[in-house]
């Protein structure tokens, strides 16, 4: 809880020092989000910054379900469904089972929008619908997406679906429509409150590690140092898209 | 008398028993919650479209949250209850938009994709309130005069 | 540059013939219609298109008619731009093909998008990065040259102007078919499409496509109106279209036999050429037979006597060619699987890896005639209205 500058005292030195006190309480009090340093806080009100870029670290060492409890909670916190079997409904995440051919080996990982810092998804978009925000989470504007599903095409990722029917009980947080187009949107209702992905939640947030949300531009936070530290991959690198989504633990 | 003029008059007769027997219908939409709108309601009138229109933009595209013309809270306060005392959804014409818009004969496009009824409570909804405040507690800075002192 | 004055006449469009003709397209239009209708009420799951394949039926007679109406004016370029005198009087008739072939062209491509309510943002928000924003205006723009060219055509003070009007569209349309080809070259999410090679093949199908509907319509209209087609005419553009046959084949061959030699794209010429079921059948019989091997034995086999009959066929064959043709490019390229981890067999339940499955449904079928049906109609109409055919499409000796 951080404490109100103290208007009446103009001392400078001992507002300094409420505000750093404040700013220690605030770390201590509440542990299970220290991940985020005061300074990540985006107040009501601002925009989005560039300084920031969002971005996913997903160890499959650490993820024993390869990623279906992320789907579980993606879906319940977003609000759509996805039938066994049906190509026409929405999938935000979904699960990929990898095996290798020369040695047998199996391996599944969750798998969703990258949020790429050159991402050919916005490149493609006729009339700006599909965007990059400032702070690198990649959306679909729907008000003015016209459905003409070229982002689809263009996604190497399969990450995008378009809404094939009529639906009726969206989340308010996560609006969606027949005729529009949609992906993984980091769960930026969930960010912009200084929350994590649902997906991230799920495996016990950042500090658990199997999946890690932080900021990439950010030397210090922890997702860079991992992704710094440990043999961590993107997926397609070579295509240039640069995501945001790191792998760590790919056989 | 001419067949023309017959028909003028018939025409008149049959309109001003129209208008005198009942007059044109007029809209009457639902108060909403709380004792005021987040603005004058002729100025809302008049410029919801585009108060909704700018700020989707500044929501969406720019990331700013929390500003007053939000439309999840429009759905919030303007919620009609019906029969079953669960809030109306926009294919019922006792909705708040509805009421309005089938009068105007102006078709409504937000509902397609965003939800006409508020949030079930059980749901987790995210509240822009000011930080420090701590998640979900709505306070006089919120901006919501619907539901000041309740928590999220 | 002839000195004998074309004459130009309107039909009479009396026939029962002519109105039979015309209640069948109006019946393919409201079919249409109606297609696009259920598609937008009911969304598109009743179609066959899915997450997989999200452009289908509808997209592959929407780029064939873009495609086409770019090659359609090649009559009219000849005449205006190269100066083969021989083809003005076909020249307003090749321009109003073009217009109309793209206007139904884009009428299938804007019925089927999942919001067609919103064409207005389509046409007032841009992101010019994009290839699709940047043929909205190459495809409108279009519209508006031919229109202005077929006025110089027309109207006789206006004449000498035609050259620098005809040399203007002619660049415009080779623009508009290199954008067409480039929503595909562009995209490196899809094996069978990221190439350069696609934005010139594009003008190259452009070219036989659109004179083969252009023969078609040709013959059919002098049969039924009485108009007899030169020998001479008839000949030239057959053996015409037979080159730009061969230039179809040319630029198939190149794009395949590289793909071929770089084992990269190895599994993608597998899918296409040998085990692609439908595709494989369609790009062999389809491409490659009915599209290029038969039109070219039709029209350079010196056993066969060139004849209206023979280039009929022949276009034909080279439209029905063009169909696979582009199934193939559209619809067996989103068949086969993006790859996410080269060399890996990647499985998933949003049908990752594996060839997807697609069947063209009855929507999609009635919207894509019923574009087809409203170029026709539109050529129908403006040929009975206004004083497009030469009185003549003889020879003039």
């Amino acid at each position: 809880m951080t404490q109100a500058p103290d208007h009446s005292a103009p001392d400078m030195s001992r507002r300094a020092f409420l505000a750093a006190a404040g700013a220690v309480t605030g770390l201590a009090l509440a542990p299970g989000v220290t991940l985020f340093a005061p300074a990540m806080a985006r107040p009501v009100g601002t925009a989005a910054s560039d300084k920031v870029r969002w971005g996913l670290l997903i160890d499959l060492n650490k993820m024993d379900d390869g990623g279906a409890k992320g789907v579980a909670a993606c879906s319940a916190e977003n609000g759509w469904v996805a039938a066994e079997g049906s190509t026409t409904d929405a999938r935000w995440i979904r699960t990929l089972k990898v095996s290798n051919p020369a040695n047998k080996t199996v391996q599944t990982l969750p798998m969703m929008c990258q949020h790429c810092a050159e991402p050919p998804c916005v490149d493609v978009c006729p009339t700006g619908a599909s965007m990059k925000r400032a702070d690198g989470i990649v959306l679909v504007d729907k008000h003015t997406c016209i459905g003409c599903r070229y982002c689809v095409l263009a996604c190497p990722y399969g990450a995008r679906s378009f809404i094939h029917e009529p639906l009726t009980g969206q989340r308010s947080h996560a609006p969606r429509g027949k005729g529009t187009v949609e992906s993984c949107t980091l769960c930026v209702h969930r960010v912009d409150a200084d929350r994590e992905p649902a997906c991230v939640e799920a495996y016990g947030g950042s500090k658990q590690g199997a999946m890690v949300f932080g900021d990439l531009n950010d030397p210090e936070s922890d997702i860079s140092k991992l992704v710094a530290t440990y043999a961590t991959h993107q997926v397609r690198s070579d295509l240039g898209t640069r995501p945001g989504v790191w792998y760590r633990g790919l056989a | 008398m001419s067949v023309r003029s017959a028909f003028m008059i018939a025409t008149l007769v049959l309109f001003s028993t129209g208008v005198a027997a009942e007059g044109v219908p007029q809209p009457h939409p639902p108060k909403g919650k709380g004792e005021a709108c987040v603005a004058e309601t002729d100025f809302m009138r008049r410029n919801h479209p585009d108060l909704l229109k700018h700020q989707r933009d500044d929501t969406l595209r720019l990331g700013i949250r929390g500003d007053k013309f939000s439309l999840k809270e429009c759905v919030a306060c303007h919620a009609v209850p019906g029969a079953d005392s669960k809030p109306v959804t926009v294919k019922n014409p006792k909705h708040f938009c509805r009421e309005c818009h089938d009068y105007a004969a102006v078709q409504i496009d937000c509902f397609e994709c965003h939800n006409s009824v508020p949030d079930d409570k059980r749901s987790a909804s995210i509240d822009f309130t000011m930080p420090g405040t701590g998640p979900g507690r709505r306070t006089a800075l919120s901006l919501n005069q619907c539901s000041v002192g309740e928590t999220g | 540059m002839s000195t004998s004055r074309i004459t130009y006449q309107r039909i009479k469009g009396e026939s029962p013939a002519f109105l039979g003709w015309l209640g069948a397209l109006g019946l393919l239009i409201v079919l249409g219609l109606a297609s696009a209708w259920t598609m937008e009420h009911h969304g598109h799951v009743i179609t066959g298109m899915s997450n997989r394949i999200v452009w289908g039926l509808p997209h592959v007679f929407a780029v064939f008619m873009i495609v086409a109406a770019s090659g359609a004016l090649n009559v009219a370029s000849i005449a205006s731009v190269f100066g083969k005198s021989a083809y003005k009087p076909l020249a307003p008739l090749s321009t109003l093909l073009a217009l109309a072939l793209l206007v139904g062209g884009l009428s299938v491509l804007v019925l089927d998008l999942g919001r067609p309510d919103r064409l207005i943002v389509a046409m007032t928000t841009y992101n010019f990065s994009s290839i699709f924003a940047w043929n909205i205006y190459l495809y409108v723009g279009f519209i508006a040259v031919g229109v202005v060219y077929l006025w110089m055509m027309m109207e006789r003070r206006m004449n000498a102007y035609t050259k620098p009007v005809g040399v203007f569209a002619f660049i415009w349309r080779l623009a508009l078919t290199t954008g067409t080809g480039s929503i595909f070259g562009f995209l490196v999410a899809r094996q069978a499409w990221d190439a350069a090679i696609m934005a010139p093949m594009f003008i190259a199908l452009s070219l036989a496509f659109g004179l083969a509907v252009f023969l078609v319509l040709t013959i059919a209209i002098s049969r039924q109106t009485g108009r007899e087609l030169g020998a001479g005419l008839l000949r030239r553009l057959g053996r015409l279209l037979g080159i730009f046959a061969a230039v179809v084949l040319y630029f198939a061959a190149i794009q395949h036999l590289t793909n071929l030699y770089a084992a990269e794209h190895a599994e993608v010429e597998r899918f296409i050429l040998f085990d692609g079921g439908i595709y494989t059948a369609l790009f062999w019989l389809g491409q490659i037979v009915i599209g290029g091997v038969i039109p070219l034995a039709l029209i350079f086999a010196p056993q066969i006597k060139s004849s209206a009959n023979t280039v009929m066929w022949a276009a034909l064959a080279v439209i029905i060619g063009g169909f696979a043709q582009l199934y193939v490019i559209i619809i067996g390229g989103q068949a086969f699987p993006q790859i996410l981890f080269p060399g890996r067999i990647v499985e998933s339940s949003f049908a990752d890896g594996g060839i997807a499955a697609y069947a063209p449904s009855l929507p999609e079928l009635g919207l894509g005639l019923g574009g087809a049906a409203l170029a026709l109609a539109i050529v129908t109409l403006v040929i009975k209205i206004l004083a497009v055919l030469p009185t003549t499409m003889a020879d003039k000796d």
